[in-house]
Protein backbone atom coordinates (compact mmCIF):
# COMPACT_ATOMS: atom_id res chain seq x y z
CA UNK A 1 0.00 0.00 0.00
CA UNK A 2 2.82 2.36 0.95
CA UNK A 3 4.63 1.62 -2.26
CA UNK A 4 1.48 2.24 -4.24
CA UNK A 5 1.03 5.63 -2.57
CA UNK A 6 4.62 6.63 -3.30
CA UNK A 7 4.32 5.72 -6.95
CA UNK A 8 1.04 7.61 -7.13
CA UNK A 9 2.69 10.72 -5.73
CA UNK A 10 5.59 10.29 -8.14
CA UNK A 11 3.27 9.92 -11.07
CA UNK A 12 1.49 13.08 -10.03
CA UNK A 13 4.81 14.93 -9.75
CA UNK A 14 5.75 13.69 -13.20
CA UNK A 15 2.72 15.33 -14.73
CA UNK A 16 3.53 18.50 -12.81
CA UNK A 17 7.04 18.56 -14.22
CA UNK A 18 5.78 18.23 -17.77
CA UNK A 19 3.22 20.96 -17.23
CA UNK A 20 5.97 23.27 -16.02
CA UNK A 21 7.69 23.37 -19.41
CA UNK A 22 7.53 26.86 -20.86
CA UNK A 23 4.98 27.29 -23.59
CA UNK A 24 6.44 29.10 -26.59
CA UNK A 25 5.26 32.67 -26.84
CA UNK A 26 3.65 33.91 -30.02
CA UNK A 27 6.78 35.79 -30.99
CA UNK A 28 8.92 32.67 -30.66
CA UNK A 29 6.76 30.87 -33.18
CA UNK A 30 7.21 33.66 -35.70
CA UNK A 31 10.97 33.80 -35.14
CA UNK A 32 11.20 30.02 -35.38
CA UNK A 33 9.25 29.96 -38.64
CA UNK A 34 11.49 32.59 -40.19
CA UNK A 35 14.59 30.82 -38.89
CA UNK A 36 13.47 27.54 -40.49
CA UNK A 37 12.60 29.28 -43.76
CA UNK A 38 16.04 30.89 -43.93
CA UNK A 39 17.95 27.82 -42.87
CA UNK A 40 16.19 25.67 -45.46
CA UNK A 41 17.86 27.86 -48.07
CA UNK A 42 21.27 27.10 -46.62
CA UNK A 43 23.50 24.08 -46.88
CA UNK A 44 25.08 22.60 -43.80
CA UNK A 45 28.78 22.54 -44.62
CA UNK A 46 29.56 19.71 -42.24
CA UNK A 47 27.07 17.28 -43.78
CA UNK A 48 26.77 18.73 -47.22
CA UNK A 49 23.61 17.02 -48.36
CA UNK A 50 21.54 18.32 -45.50
CA UNK A 51 20.06 21.75 -45.13
CA UNK A 52 20.92 23.87 -42.15
CA UNK A 53 17.34 23.41 -40.98
CA UNK A 54 17.55 19.63 -40.83
CA UNK A 55 21.09 19.08 -39.65
CA UNK A 56 22.01 18.02 -36.15
CA UNK A 57 25.67 18.92 -36.60
CA UNK A 58 27.11 21.22 -33.94
CA UNK A 59 27.92 23.92 -36.44
CA UNK A 60 24.36 23.83 -37.78
CA UNK A 61 23.02 24.36 -34.26
CA UNK A 62 25.37 27.31 -33.79
CA UNK A 63 24.35 28.80 -37.11
CA UNK A 64 20.67 28.41 -36.28
CA UNK A 65 21.34 30.21 -33.01
CA UNK A 66 23.09 32.92 -35.01
CA UNK A 67 20.09 33.26 -37.34
CA UNK A 68 17.68 33.47 -34.37
CA UNK A 69 19.78 36.20 -32.79
CA UNK A 70 19.97 38.16 -36.00
CA UNK A 71 16.20 37.92 -36.45
CA UNK A 72 15.84 39.23 -32.90
CA UNK A 73 18.12 42.11 -33.86
CA UNK A 74 15.71 42.97 -36.65
CA UNK A 75 17.87 41.97 -39.62
CA UNK A 76 16.09 41.16 -42.87
CA UNK A 77 16.23 37.70 -44.48
CA UNK A 78 18.49 39.05 -47.21
CA UNK A 79 20.90 40.51 -44.68
CA UNK A 80 21.11 37.18 -42.87
CA UNK A 81 21.74 35.30 -46.13
CA UNK A 82 24.44 37.82 -47.02
CA UNK A 83 26.00 37.28 -43.60
CA UNK A 84 26.27 33.55 -44.28
CA UNK A 85 27.54 33.95 -47.84
CA UNK A 86 30.14 36.46 -46.64
CA UNK A 87 31.59 33.80 -44.34
CA UNK A 88 31.01 30.52 -46.12
CA UNK A 89 30.75 31.52 -49.78
CA UNK A 90 28.05 30.99 -52.40
CA UNK A 91 28.25 27.27 -51.82
CA UNK A 92 26.13 27.56 -48.65
CA UNK A 93 23.16 28.65 -50.72
CA UNK A 94 21.04 26.00 -52.37
CA UNK A 95 20.11 28.63 -54.95
CA UNK A 96 23.41 30.28 -55.81
CA UNK A 97 23.28 33.78 -57.29
CA UNK A 98 23.58 34.24 -61.04
CA UNK A 99 27.05 35.46 -61.93
CA UNK A 100 30.07 34.67 -64.09
CA UNK A 101 31.23 31.62 -62.17
CA UNK A 102 27.75 30.12 -61.81
CA UNK A 103 26.67 30.75 -65.40
CA UNK A 104 27.40 27.19 -66.50
CA UNK A 105 25.59 25.84 -63.47
CA UNK A 106 22.43 27.76 -64.28
CA UNK A 107 22.37 27.45 -68.05
CA UNK A 108 24.44 24.33 -68.73
CA UNK A 109 21.41 22.00 -68.64
CA UNK A 110 19.47 24.21 -71.07
CA UNK A 111 22.44 24.37 -73.43
CA UNK A 112 22.60 20.55 -73.37
CA UNK A 113 18.85 20.38 -74.04
CA UNK A 114 19.12 22.72 -77.06
CA UNK A 115 22.11 20.79 -78.42
CA UNK A 116 20.14 17.54 -78.01
CA UNK A 117 17.09 18.88 -79.81
CA UNK A 118 19.21 20.23 -82.69
CA UNK A 119 21.02 16.89 -83.01
CA UNK A 120 17.69 15.06 -83.00
CA UNK A 121 16.22 17.25 -85.76
CA UNK A 122 19.35 16.92 -87.89
CA UNK A 123 19.45 13.14 -87.54
CA UNK A 124 15.73 12.71 -88.28
CA UNK A 125 15.98 14.87 -91.39
CA UNK A 126 18.98 12.98 -92.68
CA UNK A 127 17.27 9.66 -92.14
CA UNK A 128 14.11 10.89 -93.89
CA UNK A 129 16.16 11.76 -96.96
CA UNK A 130 17.89 8.39 -96.99
CA UNK A 131 14.66 6.35 -97.11
CA UNK A 132 13.63 6.21 -100.82
CA UNK A 133 10.21 7.69 -101.48
CA UNK A 134 7.71 4.93 -102.34
CA UNK A 135 6.95 4.81 -106.08
CA UNK A 136 3.29 5.16 -107.02
CA UNK A 137 1.62 1.83 -107.94
CA UNK A 138 0.22 1.28 -111.34
CA UNK A 139 -3.45 0.21 -111.75
CA UNK A 140 -2.39 -3.36 -112.45
CA UNK A 141 -0.22 -3.57 -109.37
CA UNK A 142 -3.03 -2.12 -107.27
CA UNK A 143 -5.40 -4.86 -108.44
CA UNK A 144 -2.81 -7.49 -107.65
CA UNK A 145 -2.30 -6.12 -104.18
CA UNK A 146 -6.03 -6.03 -103.49
CA UNK A 147 -6.41 -9.62 -104.65
CA UNK A 148 -3.60 -10.70 -102.34
CA UNK A 149 -5.15 -8.86 -99.41
CA UNK A 150 -8.52 -10.49 -100.08
CA UNK A 151 -6.84 -13.88 -100.17
CA UNK A 152 -5.18 -13.21 -96.88
CA UNK A 153 -8.57 -12.19 -95.41
CA UNK A 154 -10.12 -15.49 -96.48
CA UNK A 155 -7.30 -17.53 -94.95
CA UNK A 156 -8.02 -16.08 -91.55
CA UNK A 157 -9.58 -18.67 -89.24
CA UNK B 1 35.45 6.18 -89.39
CA UNK B 2 33.93 9.65 -89.36
CA UNK B 3 30.79 8.21 -87.89
CA UNK B 4 32.56 7.25 -84.65
CA UNK B 5 34.61 10.40 -84.31
CA UNK B 6 31.83 12.52 -82.80
CA UNK B 7 30.66 10.03 -80.15
CA UNK B 8 34.28 9.33 -79.29
CA UNK B 9 34.94 13.05 -78.90
CA UNK B 10 31.91 13.46 -76.63
CA UNK B 11 33.00 10.44 -74.60
CA UNK B 12 36.50 11.82 -74.10
CA UNK B 13 35.16 15.19 -72.96
CA UNK B 14 32.81 13.42 -70.54
CA UNK B 15 35.65 11.31 -69.13
CA UNK B 16 37.77 14.43 -68.69
CA UNK B 17 34.97 16.16 -66.76
CA UNK B 18 34.40 13.12 -64.56
CA UNK B 19 38.11 12.68 -63.90
CA UNK B 20 38.42 16.30 -62.74
CA UNK B 21 35.25 15.97 -60.68
CA UNK B 22 36.45 12.82 -58.96
CA UNK B 23 39.73 14.43 -58.01
CA UNK B 24 38.15 17.50 -56.46
CA UNK B 25 37.49 17.38 -52.76
CA UNK B 26 33.89 18.43 -52.12
CA UNK B 27 34.75 19.23 -48.52
CA UNK B 28 37.08 22.01 -49.57
CA UNK B 29 34.79 24.92 -50.04
CA UNK B 30 36.71 27.99 -51.24
CA UNK B 31 36.57 30.65 -48.57
CA UNK B 32 35.23 34.06 -49.56
CA UNK B 33 37.44 35.54 -46.84
CA UNK B 34 40.67 35.15 -48.78
CA UNK B 35 41.98 38.58 -49.70
CA UNK B 36 39.80 40.19 -47.03
CA UNK B 37 40.88 41.59 -43.66
CA UNK B 38 40.85 38.99 -40.90
CA UNK B 39 37.65 39.54 -38.86
CA UNK B 40 38.37 41.42 -35.66
CA UNK B 41 37.87 39.88 -32.24
CA UNK B 42 39.16 40.22 -28.74
CA UNK B 43 39.17 36.95 -26.85
CA UNK B 44 40.60 35.72 -23.53
CA UNK B 45 43.77 33.67 -23.70
CA UNK B 46 43.77 30.00 -22.83
CA UNK B 47 46.64 30.11 -20.37
CA UNK B 48 45.91 33.59 -18.99
CA UNK B 49 42.12 34.03 -18.97
CA UNK B 50 42.49 37.62 -17.75
CA UNK B 51 44.57 38.67 -20.74
CA UNK B 52 43.09 39.02 -24.21
CA UNK B 53 44.40 38.82 -27.73
CA UNK B 54 43.21 40.62 -30.85
CA UNK B 55 44.37 40.21 -34.47
CA UNK B 56 45.31 43.89 -34.56
CA UNK B 57 48.08 43.10 -32.03
CA UNK B 58 49.78 41.30 -34.91
CA UNK B 59 49.89 44.29 -37.27
CA UNK B 60 53.12 44.26 -39.24
CA UNK B 61 53.75 40.54 -38.82
CA UNK B 62 52.94 37.49 -40.88
CA UNK B 63 51.29 34.86 -38.69
CA UNK B 64 49.28 31.68 -38.75
CA UNK B 65 45.95 31.24 -37.02
CA UNK B 66 45.30 27.58 -36.37
CA UNK B 67 41.82 26.51 -35.27
CA UNK B 68 42.04 23.50 -32.98
CA UNK B 69 40.20 21.57 -30.30
CA UNK B 70 41.05 18.73 -27.97
CA UNK B 71 38.09 16.73 -29.30
CA UNK B 72 39.30 17.04 -32.88
CA UNK B 73 40.95 13.88 -34.12
CA UNK B 74 42.61 15.32 -37.24
CA UNK B 75 44.22 17.98 -35.04
CA UNK B 76 46.45 15.26 -33.61
CA UNK B 77 47.49 14.35 -37.12
CA UNK B 78 48.78 17.82 -37.93
CA UNK B 79 50.06 18.62 -34.46
CA UNK B 80 53.62 17.25 -34.76
CA UNK B 81 54.08 19.35 -37.91
CA UNK B 82 52.97 22.47 -36.09
CA UNK B 83 55.26 21.74 -33.15
CA UNK B 84 58.15 21.35 -35.57
CA UNK B 85 57.23 24.54 -37.41
CA UNK B 86 57.04 26.43 -34.13
CA UNK B 87 60.54 25.19 -33.20
CA UNK B 88 61.94 26.40 -36.52
CA UNK B 89 60.74 29.91 -35.64
CA UNK B 90 59.84 30.72 -39.25
CA UNK B 91 56.40 32.02 -38.47
CA UNK B 92 54.47 32.52 -35.21
CA UNK B 93 51.44 30.26 -34.78
CA UNK B 94 48.46 31.41 -32.76
CA UNK B 95 45.82 28.91 -31.73
CA UNK B 96 42.08 29.44 -31.73
CA UNK B 97 40.76 26.91 -29.28
CA UNK B 98 37.35 26.17 -30.72
CA UNK B 99 34.42 25.08 -28.53
CA UNK B 100 36.56 23.28 -26.02
CA UNK B 101 36.44 23.08 -22.22
CA UNK B 102 39.49 24.89 -20.85
CA UNK B 103 40.71 21.93 -18.77
CA UNK B 104 40.57 19.57 -21.74
CA UNK B 105 42.43 22.05 -23.93
CA UNK B 106 45.19 22.60 -21.38
CA UNK B 107 45.61 18.88 -20.81
CA UNK B 108 45.78 18.26 -24.54
CA UNK B 109 48.56 20.81 -24.99
CA UNK B 110 50.47 19.32 -22.08
CA UNK B 111 50.19 15.88 -23.63
CA UNK B 112 51.04 16.68 -27.24
CA UNK B 113 53.16 19.82 -26.92
CA UNK B 114 52.24 23.48 -27.36
CA UNK B 115 53.31 25.02 -30.68
CA UNK B 116 51.32 28.20 -30.09
CA UNK B 117 52.67 31.55 -29.03
CA UNK B 118 49.33 31.67 -27.28
CA UNK B 119 45.88 30.21 -27.72
CA UNK B 120 42.65 32.12 -27.48
CA UNK B 121 39.36 30.68 -26.34
CA UNK B 122 36.30 30.67 -28.57
CA UNK B 123 34.04 28.75 -26.25
CA UNK B 124 30.81 29.28 -28.18
CA UNK B 125 32.23 29.11 -31.67
CA UNK B 126 31.19 32.67 -32.55
CA UNK B 127 34.56 33.76 -33.86
CA UNK B 128 34.68 30.47 -35.73
CA UNK B 129 31.53 31.56 -37.58
CA UNK B 130 33.12 34.93 -38.41
CA UNK B 131 36.09 33.10 -39.90
CA UNK B 132 33.88 30.66 -41.79
CA UNK B 133 35.17 27.67 -39.85
CA UNK B 134 33.20 24.54 -40.62
CA UNK B 135 35.61 21.74 -39.87
CA UNK B 136 38.40 21.83 -37.34
CA UNK B 137 41.36 22.00 -37.95
CA UNK B 138 41.68 24.99 -40.22
CA UNK B 139 44.69 27.22 -40.64
CA UNK B 140 44.81 30.79 -41.89
CA UNK B 141 47.83 32.65 -43.20
CA UNK B 142 47.46 36.33 -42.30
CA UNK B 143 49.77 38.97 -43.75
CA UNK B 144 51.37 42.09 -42.30
CA UNK B 145 48.34 44.21 -43.12
CA UNK B 146 46.02 41.75 -41.38
CA UNK B 147 44.60 40.31 -44.60
CA UNK B 148 43.82 36.59 -44.88
CA UNK B 149 45.94 35.22 -47.72
CA UNK B 150 45.39 31.49 -47.50
CA UNK B 151 43.21 28.98 -45.73
CA UNK B 152 44.12 25.37 -45.18
CA UNK B 153 40.97 23.34 -44.68
CA UNK B 154 41.58 20.18 -42.70
CA UNK B 155 44.91 19.14 -41.23
CA UNK B 156 48.12 20.80 -42.37
CA UNK B 157 50.13 18.21 -44.26
CA UNK B 158 53.83 18.14 -45.06
CA UNK B 159 52.87 18.67 -48.68
CA UNK B 160 50.66 21.67 -48.00
CA UNK B 161 53.29 23.14 -45.71
CA UNK B 162 56.12 22.85 -48.24
CA UNK B 163 54.21 23.69 -51.38
CA UNK B 164 51.70 26.29 -50.24
CA UNK B 165 52.08 27.66 -46.75
CA UNK B 166 55.82 28.18 -46.31
CA UNK B 167 56.49 29.68 -49.77
CA UNK B 168 53.58 32.07 -49.21
CA UNK B 169 54.83 33.01 -45.73
CA UNK B 170 58.32 33.72 -47.08
CA UNK B 171 56.87 35.79 -49.90
CA UNK B 172 54.75 37.79 -47.47
CA UNK B 173 57.60 38.31 -45.01
CA UNK B 174 59.71 40.11 -47.62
Amino acid sequence: MKRFLISLVMAALCGYAVAKEAAPTAEDVVVEKRMVAISEELRCLVCQNESLAGSQADLAKDLRREIREQIAKGRSDQEILDFMVGRYGDFVRYRPPLKGTTFLLWFGPFVLLVVGVIALVVILRRRGRRVAPAAALSAEELQKAEALLRLAEKDKP
Amino acid sequence: MNKFLLPLGIFIVLVAFLAIGLNLNPREVPSPLIGKPAPAFELPQLHKPDATFAPKDMQGKVWLLNVWASWCVSCRQEHPLLVELAKSGIVPIYGLNYKDPRDDALRWLKQFGDPYVLSIVDAEGRIGIDYGVYGVPETYVIDKAGVIRFKQIGPVTQDALEKAILPLVKELQK
